[in-house]
């Protein structure tokens, strides 16, 4: 199965200090993990909210709103999809992401019955 | 549906020739332990290859190295649920695993006296010892190994399937089964009987070099493709695909890619696995239908998929030299996943590839498929004379396909009589149940058309 793995951080403001070159690291090392075993399919980080758009739909009315978005903490900033077995394994290896904040989703992508 | 407890339990056991309780008490008694089986089974799913791989290094062989792997998922089974998951299972299961390694050989150096060969065994297993260095250590030569292994030629190409899935997908005995359609003890057997062939055939774990490398990878990508294959055209059952054997296949190709980067066919057959699996629901129609590839919906194609094999295929280009079988065929698939409807594919230049593959690899498949191609570049009478060529080809003699596109481009010509009666045949010839019905239809329009006309 496909899934969506959504990377709730919070929002950094662009005045936060960027992450350390170890984390980074980390981060890299992690990231070539799942790479390596097969499991990544697609990845991004999402630029700031503040330069974000936001549409909201009322019957026939459009509204476009700038960011930044008030909701800083279930801002979402960055995404995989990657390509597990189960929701299961997908918990398993996010478990193993080297982070020591926010909220991390995992969503199915529905694509076609199993075997 | 069974619960996944007993599944991972049960694989333990079947395997292992140790009498163990099946830890499963403790799942009753109302402790979380379910939760904990759930993930101790996602856990092997995603440790158990390499932690076979790095026994199979240290034992030697296939069977061992899964029993002893077997047995440090029974431990987890017995010891998770209530001390809880460690940080770093992978490195508590090769750990527990690698003691065992060397209490095995141990025990086997006291049997056999000194046996120099596994006295370094034992100096080797000694050294991996170290639980970080264990995790930390480059497990990518240990894979390739186990993938030489289990896909080795003294194998035949259903036990290497089989043995395949099952230490490097980490798949059940059951859920091969159910991918293959076939009885649940044959695939335990093929797999007994696959570690038995590689022990009597002293087969090393080992990465080959040179030409070695060339055959032995050959037989890797066979392996992965045909896995791919038969997840894409069921060959038999009642479905016309089976995604999960698709993702499996594609999940081992993309694994294989990081490990052999620098060959250009491992390349090759990741892009012609991804364009392909791009296509997996549109290929099917509401009620379960083939849909074949110039009917199919290309807004229903996966772009993520199509660049992904695109991006595969631009490497396999990049490394340089001749493109070899795979690449090209992913070079043809490519073509269909460019063009935007059916009636812009570059149908003079798949005819070009297709040219190519038979000069590579000839064989009555290919030019059939060149057939098809030469019948969309040049007009069905050009296609047709290719397949007339091929009717008394002894190989293709029980090939559904072959009636199938004789029937089509003779039905282009506008002899539906005979194209009826070609359909008839290729249905009658194949033993998927949906692509016969399709065949049926297409045998029943031609019919209609005969009258009509």
């Amino acid at each position: 199965m496909r899934v969506l793995v959504l990377a709730k951080e919070g929002e950094q403001s662009d005045a936060a200090t960027p992450p350390t070159p170890e984390a980074m690291a980390e981060y890299q090392k992690f990231n070539e993990e799942l790479v390596k075993a097969g499991v990544v399919v697609g990845a991004g980080r999402l630029a700031p909210s503040s330069q974000g758009k936001r549409v909201r739909f009322d019957g026939k009315k459009r509204t476009v709103i700038d960011g930044p978005f008030a909701e800083t903490k279930e801002l979402v900033a960055g995404y995989w999809l990657w390509q597990v077995r189960s929701i299961d394994e997908a918990l398993e290896w996010l478990k193993r992401a080297p982070y020591d904040g926010g909220t991390f989703e995992v969503r199915e992508v529905p694509m076609h019955e199993g075997m | 549906m069974r619960s996944p407890c007993t599944r991972a339990c049960e694989g333990a056991l079947a395997i292992g020739p140790r009498k163990r309780e099946a830890p499963e008490g403790r799942g009753r008694a109302g402790t979380p332990a379910p939760e904990a089986h759930r993930a101790i089974e996602a856990i092997w799913r995603i440790e158990s290859a390499r932690l076979i791989a790095g026994l199979a290094r240290i034992v030697g062989d296939i069977g061992t190295a899964e029993e002893l792997a077997q047995d440090a998922l029974v431990a987890a089974l017995e010891q998770w649920p209530t001390s809880g998951v460690p940080e770093k299972p992978g490195a508590w299961l090769m750990g527990t695993a690698k003691h065992r390694a060397i209490d095995l050989i141990r025990r086997r150096q006291t049997l056999e006296h000194k046996n120099e060969e596994i006295g370094r065994d034992v100096e080797r297993a000694q050294e991996g010892i170290d639980l970080d260095r264990a995790i930390d250590e480059d497990i990518g030569d240990d894979l390739l190994g186990l993938m030489f292994m289990a896909c080795h030629p003294v194998l035949s190409k259903d036990a290497r399937v089989a043995l395949t899935l099952r230490v490097l997908g980490g798949l059940t005995t059951e859920e091969i089964a159910r991918g293959f359609l076939v009885p649940v003890s044959s695939i335990a057997q093929r797999i007994v009987r696959a570690k038995r062939t590689l022990a009597e055939a002293h087969v090393r774990f080992e990465v080959p070099g040179g030409p070695e490398r060339v055959a032995r990878l050959a037989s890797v990508l066979e392996v992965i493709y045909l896995i791919f294959n038969e997840g894409y055209s069921a060959t038999a059952g009642k479905d016309w695909v089976r995604p999960a054997l698709c993702e499996e296949a594609l999940r081992l190709g993309r694994i294989l890619a990081e490990l052999a980067p620098t060959e250009p066919e491992v390349h090759g057959v990741v892009a012609l696995m991804e364009i392909h699996a791009s296509r997996l629901r549109a290929r099917v129609g509401p009620s379960g239908e083939p849909v074949l590839l110039l009917d199919q919906d290309r807004a229903g194609w996966d772009r993520l998929l199509i660049r992904r094999g695109l991006a595969a295929l631009e490497r396999a280009e990049r490394l340089g030299g001749a493109l070899g079988p795979y690449a090209l065929q992913a070079a043809i698939a490519a073509c269909h996943a460019r063009a935007a409807t059916a009636a812009e594919t570059d149908w003079p230049r798949i005819v070009a590839l297709y040219d190519a593959v038979a000069q590579l690899a000839p064989s009555p498949v290919v030019e059939l498929n060149r057939a098809v191609a030469v019948g969309m570049a040049f007009g069905p009478a050009a296609g047709l004379d290719l397949v007339d060529a091929l009717v008394s080809e002894p190989s293709l003699k029980a090939y559904h396909l072959l009636p199938a596109v004789r029937g089509d481009l003779l039905r282009k010509l506008g002899r539906s009589e005979e194209a009826r009666a070609e359909f008839e045949r290729a249905a009658s010839l194949t033993e998927n149940v949906v692509e016969r019905e399709l065949l049926q239809g297409r045998a029943a329009e031609c019919a209609a058309e005969g009258l009509a006309g």
